[in-house]
């Protein structure tokens, strides 16, 4: 076992009151002592300020954007040069079956690439970046910054009081902006279907910074705990549980990041891990595909859960990646993968909790509708 | 009141045994968001699984801390499963239960012995 990892935020978690847990190799709040439940009703109603610095940050540079970028869109098969400046994208890194590798953040930072991926899955990553885009892009893990996200319906009037230029940003605008007399790379998005901003700084300077914003009235700190609710109320994947090398994108209900000039006819069709079953997926259809489920009753169904067609007999035909219980929804919610003939909204499958077939409605995501400033 | 090591606490009321599960334990649960009890007259043996309760974070069990009969149970907690962390030692009762045997309560735990045993 090896020595569980600290975040810059780490003492200020603790003296929160953080309940602290392993994850991806690091120490983190699951909770803070106000719970989940009121963590995640505050990030919808007000602003939540989350510690995400165990995510991997990195930059990618080469003699301009545009170099860079033709070069990284041999591992992903996203639209990467036709990023505009200031603009951030969700991306997939893939195998060679089309698999899903890991999900990250890329954005066009002017004359560089910069990348957020997953705490669990950034050694790979950045092992892999640097085999395919060495020597001609360089791949520099950023180690020395702290990601902070701001995530609410307030996040915007909160932030604007450190910088007004905050409120011009719309969802997916990066900048640097100065925060607390610090050069922040702000972009706005998030990973909870609110608006939000996602805040990269150096590591020496983030506790300073998570403390001024969390003198606001309005936020509050939100554990492991409430992103995750959060997340799958806003039918987010959450890697290595929804989506993980055995679910391509297409099944998985991610065709729409994949933008056009990949697609077959496109401009720069192909090229990436995996092409040609990704675009045969895209083609044909997936055989399966990943629905959001209503359980009827109380009962959560959690990941693992056997999925079925009916109330009795018959093998499974599909499972829970993830599921609990949603605080805004105010009931269970989950999401899986089920036949592509059994995933139309309102299909009713059955879960298997405990021994029993307990019915759930297939639902389209996101659960709670997306509070993004487009 | 008296204390099992899975964190259920007893009340004994001649021969009826009310049980709960203790403020530690409410809070190492997080928020409960789904109760499901036994059926009233079931004929349940020690250790049986007879509530599962369910937290935003996990699902965990109650166990029979006793052989006997469950007499009543509590249907408020399956409406507002909230009870169980607003007051687990008062409203938030499970259920009720008829030993066919008393003589187990003397082996579990007063509340020292409990408060020790959480450290």
């Amino acid at each position: 076992m090896t020595e569980l990892l600290r975040t810059p935020l780490y003492d200020l978690h603790v003296e929160l009151g953080g309940r602290m847990v392993p994850f991806a190799g690091y120490e983190m709040p699951v909770q803070y002592p106000a719970g989940i439940m009121a963590e995640h009703t505050h990030t919808r109603s007000k602003a939540g300020l989350f510690d995400v610095s165990h995510m991997g940050q990195v930059i990618l540079r080469g003699t301009t954007y545009e170099a860079a970028a033709r070069v990284f869109e041999a591992l992903v098969p996203m639209d990467v040069l036709g990023l505009g400046e200031g603009r951030q994208r969700y991306g997939l890194f893939l195998n060679e079956a089309g698999g899903i590798l890991d999900d990250l953040m890329f954005a066009n930072r002017g004359d560089h690439l910069f990348v957020v991926v997953n705490a669990a899955c950034k050694t790979e990553d950045t092992a892999r970046m640097k085999a395919v885009l060495e020597p001609d892009v360089s791949v520099e893990p950023v180690t020395d910054r702290a990601l902070l996200a701001l995530q609410g319906p307030r996040a915007e009037a909160v932030l604007t009081e450190f910088a007004a230029e905050a409120a011009t940003m719309r969802f997916m605008d990066v900048r640097t902006v100065e925060l607390d007399g610090v050069e922040a790379w702000v972009s706005r998005s998030g990973y909870t279907g609110e608006d939000g901003y996602e805040i990269s700084v150096p590591a020496d300077r983030a506790e300073r910074l998570a403390r001024s914003l969390l003198a606001h009235d309005d936020v509050a700190p939100i554990g492991l705990g409430a992103r995750d609710s959060l997340r799958l109320e806003a039918g987010l994947c959450l890697y290595g549980h929804d989506i993980d090398t055995g679910t391509l994108p297409g099944e998985a209900g991610l065709t729409w990041a994949i933008q056009k000039a990949r697609r077959a006819g496109g401009a720069r069709a192909g090229g990436f891990p995996g092409a040609a079953e990704v675009l045969a997926q895209l083609e044909a259809g997936p055989a399966r595909k990943r629905v959001g489920l209503r359980p009827e009753g109380r009962a959560p169904m959690r990941e693992g859960v056997d999925l079925y067609a009916a109330p009795e007999g018959g093998a499974p035909v599909g499972r829970v990646t993830s599921g609990g219980f949603g605080p805004t929804v105010g009931g269970p919610v989950a999401m899986g993968y089920i036949p592509a003939d059994l995933s139309a909204a309102g299909t009713t499958v059955y879960g298997e909790v405990r021994g029993k077939r307990l019915p759930a409605t297939v639902t389209a995501l996101p659960f709670v509708a997306a509070n993004f400033k487009r | 009141m008296k204390y099992t090591e899975e964190h259920e606490w007893l009340l004994q009321d001649d021969d009826l045994i009310t049980v709960g599960i203790t403020e530690h334990a409410a809070e190492q649960l997080g928020d409960v968001v789904f109760v499901e009890l036994p059926e009233p007259g079931a004929e349940v043996s020690k250790d049986d699984e007879i509530v599962v309760i369910e937290s935003v974070k996990a699902a965990s069990d109650i166990l029979a801390p006793l052989d006997g009969e469950i007499v009543e149970v509590n249907e408020a907690l399956v409406e507002n499963p909230g009870l169980v962390n607003e007051d687990p030692l008062g409203e938030a009762w499970f259920f009720k239960i008829k030993p066919s045997d008393l003589s187990p309560m003397d082996d579990y735990m007063d509340e020292a012995a409990y408060k020790k045993f959480i450290g």
